[in-house]
């Protein structure tokens, strides 16, 4: 696969990043939201716009976002929106830096910065990184380590899973972090020596996914590690990850439209 | 004869015309379940009567017949009798219930945790089975392992390479979702069952739907029926092709664990064509499934399988020739037919015990249409066994496929968009479907408002994590990850 210089054809029914046309909103409409599993649908109201101070813009102050790191991509919003507003692309290019990052909204261009000079120099040509499934249904794993298969082969990349978290620059995190992984989670994050990242695999590990909400988990890294990087889906296609890492160790463009 | 209530796979009964049977009637019937034929698909606690308190329920799987039977008995006192030492399958499911109802299985043999620590995420709290002997040692691996893989933590006695004994402990996975989905079905509930295990996503899900259906009385569509016996099938295709290969890696065996790599991805994009999803995610949906496959579409497919199919067969068959991987695959983690029974092992660690069960066999109504179903055993229950059943299996699957794919039946890809909120009330609703790892159980009760009043699951791994640890007994410690690998079990389908 000559990824990135090409990328493969994925299924016409693969769902990519969402775009959204307020512009289509009903006044009162929140089909979309009431549908959404996981509350990944926020509406906003907001007093800026084209329209000047104290007057309201209808359109904008029904301004939609989808939260691509709750998001499961069903598609229960394109099928309740009476309107058509909500589509969702082929693009597979969904991973940020920031949690905010991953809350979109219409078409915005997409926000994403490599890692600054001083750790691209540790970084950029050999990263080394222990996974920890903490939760995690095993499909987010399944296509992490199809990464390593000869079609994928990020070793070309200098990416590379390993079993010792003392060989490692970071975790690769998939699930919710459930309660009985925790302090495993910890430990293991502990016993990695700086600098050292951590990467959020998938709707579970950003906010709990399908699962956010229950006592037995905690609605992802949230709090608990700091996340360098995002990686939205439920779960993301390799692609996505792939397309995130490279990203993070700018080694590949990101100025292409969203 | 204890009289059982006899329903069929995919059906709903009033709760009602489940007997209530006494305390010795009931452990009488899990007993001597084995004796008649029968086997434990589910035992649990089912919430009852106004009063809501827990009665033990167990569901039998009679394959001979067909049918399955289901009675309950009240828990007297915050306890009962176990039935563990005379019916070693249902040793889980004891524990199971201790854990999350607070009572006592009195005399259950090895009563400790199943995915509750004492101490949340702290296993050294727990007791293991230990021996002693100054040159026994012991061998701790995990929660974390070496590979990208889920967490268990796995207890070795050892004296040197030598396996005595391993104990698995898990419920590192636990995500609670059985609790999540009493109440439902939500909006949530069916994403979660899809990512009840991941690898397994439309097994699970067909489960939950022909559970669904029961419960609206409303039957899948012929179409839908069909395109779902398709992605189950795939689904199969994926993780068996995807194993073999790596237990080609586990032996340093790298030609096929190449080319299967490579073609478990093939067969994920198969999926994904029908889905989207790599995984299936969105395809399954109450009454039939959310995506049809047009022409054009079928054609792709086909022409897809035809290309992996020849790639399968030679990168697989390389394995038999070999006497490398032969000489390592062969006598090594057996499992008896007289332990995998005793055990209840399920699906294809079952069957290469030497055990004739199959869901789709025995269970499966006119789900497989008029296909001829080939249910393959054999004997010798070590990692070749297992293995090899998978392969011929995954022969199997392939034929299906295609065939199906030509003979899709005409119509609506399913009876309904929208699931009613709520189902029949009071109902009890069993649902079994033969997953890639084997049985997946999901049984229902509604609440007098048509709402889930207790959802059980069993995952496959279940009946089966037992079979991988009695297949380490006197094995080297160096061949665990490939005794490991040829059961595969799923560690968040266990700990749910
Ligand atoms: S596709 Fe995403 S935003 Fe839309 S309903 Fe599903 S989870 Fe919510």
């Amino acid at each position: 696969m000559a990824y990135p210089a090409e990328v493969p054809a994925l299924s016409d029914r693969y769902l990519g990043r969402p775009k959204m046309d307020v512009a289509r909103c009903g006044a009162d409409c929140q089909a979309c939201i009431d549908v959404c599993p996981t509350d990944a649908i926020v509406r906003e109201t907001r007093q800026e716009g084209t329209m000047g101070a104290g007057k309201v813009d209808e359109r904008t102050s029904k301004a939609l976002r989808i939260d691509l790191g709750r998001c499961l991509f069903c598609q229960e919003c394109v099928k309740a929106c009476p309107e058509g507003a909500i589509e969702f692309t082929g693009n597979h290019r969904l991973a940020a830096r920031t949690r905010s990052d991953l809350v979109v909204e219409g078409e915005a261009k997409r926000l994403f910065a490599a890692l600054d000079e001083r750790m691209l120099r540790v970084f950029r040509r050999s990263l080394k990184l222990r996974q920890v499934s903490a939760g995690g249904c095993n499909a987010c794993e399944a296509d992490v380590n199809v990464l390593n298969t000869i079609g994928f082969d990020w070793g070309r990349f200098g990416i590379q899973c390993v079993a010792s978290p003392r060989h490692a620059d970071g975790l690769l995190v998939t699930g919710p972090v459930t309660e009985n992984m925790r302090a495993a989670l910890l430990k293991t994050y502990e016993a990695v020596a700086s600098p050292k990242l951590v990467i959020a695999v998938g709707a579970c590990a950003i906010s709990g996914g399908p699962f956010s909400g229950l006592g037995a988990q905690n609605d992802g890294l949230g709090t608990l590690l700091p996340v360098d990087l995002y990686i939205p889906g439920c779960p993301p296609h390799p692609l996505t990850i792939l397309e995130g890492l490279l990203g993070l160790l700018g080694r590949i463009e990101h100025d292409a439209p969203p | 004869m204890t009289s059982l209530l006899t329903i069929r796979n995919g059906t709903a009964a009033p709760l009602r015309t489940i007997p209530i049977l006494g305390a010795v009637e009931f452990a009488e019937a899990v007993v001597g379940a084995p004796a008649r034929g029968r086997r434990v698909a589910s035992l649990f606690a089912l919430p009852w009567g106004t009063s809501r308190a827990p009665h033990l329920a167990v569901v039998l799987a009679h394959d001979d017949a067909g049918v399955l039977e289901c009675g309950v008995t009240e828990i007297v006192g915050h306890r009962f009798a176990s039935m563990t030492e005379s019916c070693p399958e249902v040793h889980l499911f004891e524990r199971e219930i201790a854990e999350n109802w607070s009572v006592v299985p009195e005399g259950h043999p090895w009563l400790k945790p199943v995915r509750r620590w004492q101490t949340p995420n702290d296993t050294t709290t727990a007791e293991f089975f230990q021996m002693a002997g100054d040159e026994i040692h012991e061998v701790a691996v995990g929660p974390v392992h070496a590979g990208v893989i889920e967490p268990g933590h796995f207890r070795f006695q050892c004296h040197g390479e030598h396996v005595f004994h391993l104990e698995i402990a898990l419920g590192y996975q636990h995500r609670g979702i059985e609790g999540a989905l009493v109440g439902g079905p939500k909006k949530r509930t069916i994403h979660q069952i899809e990512t009840l295990a991941g690898d397994t996503t439309i097994g699970h899900a067909i489960a939950y739907c022909q559970l669904i259906e029961a419960l609206i009385e409303e039957p899948a569509t012929a179409r839908g029926r069909t395109l779902r016996a398709i992605a189950l099938e795939l689904e199969r295709l994926a993780n068996h092709v995807g194993d073999l290969g790596a237990l080609a890696g586990d032996v340093g065996f790298l030609p096929t664990a190449s080319f299967c790599g490579r073609l478990r991805g093939d067969l994920l994009n198969m999926t994904a064509l029908l889905s989207g999803n790599r995984f299936g995610r969105g395809l399954v949906r109450p009454t039939g499934v959310a995506l049809d496959c047009e022409p054009a579409r079928g054609q792709m497919l086909l022409e897809r399988l035809h290309a992996a199919a020849r790639d399968i067969e030679d990168a697989v068959s390389l394995l038999w020739t070999s006497p490398s991987v032969m000489s390592r695959f062969e006598e090594v983690g057996r499992v008896t037919t007289a332990t995998a029974r005793s055990l209840g092992l399920v699906g294809p660690a079952a069957r290469a015990s030497g055990l004739a069960r199959d869901v789709r066999a025995h269970h499966a109504g006119d789900f497989f249409g008029a296909s001829p179903f080939d249910l393959v055993t054999n004997e010798a229950g070590d990692v070749f066994s297992r293995a090899y059943v998978r392969w011929l299996e995954t022969r199997w699957a392939l034929d299906f496929v295609r065939a199906r794919l030509l003979g899709l039946p005409d119509g609506p890809i399913r009876a309904r968009e929208n699931v009613p909120s709520t189902l029949g009330a009071s109902l009890f609703a069993v649902s079994l479907v033969e997953g890639w790892r084997g049985e997946i159980c999901h049984v229902a009760a509604t609440d007098d408002g048509g709402r889930f009043l207790a959802y059980k699951v069993v995952d496959p791994s279940f009946h089966n994590w037992m079979g991988l640890q009695m297949a380490l007994r006197d094995q080297q410690i160096s061949d665990f990850p490939l005794c490991n690998k040829s059961f595969n079990l799923s560690y968040c389908g266990h700990d749910l």
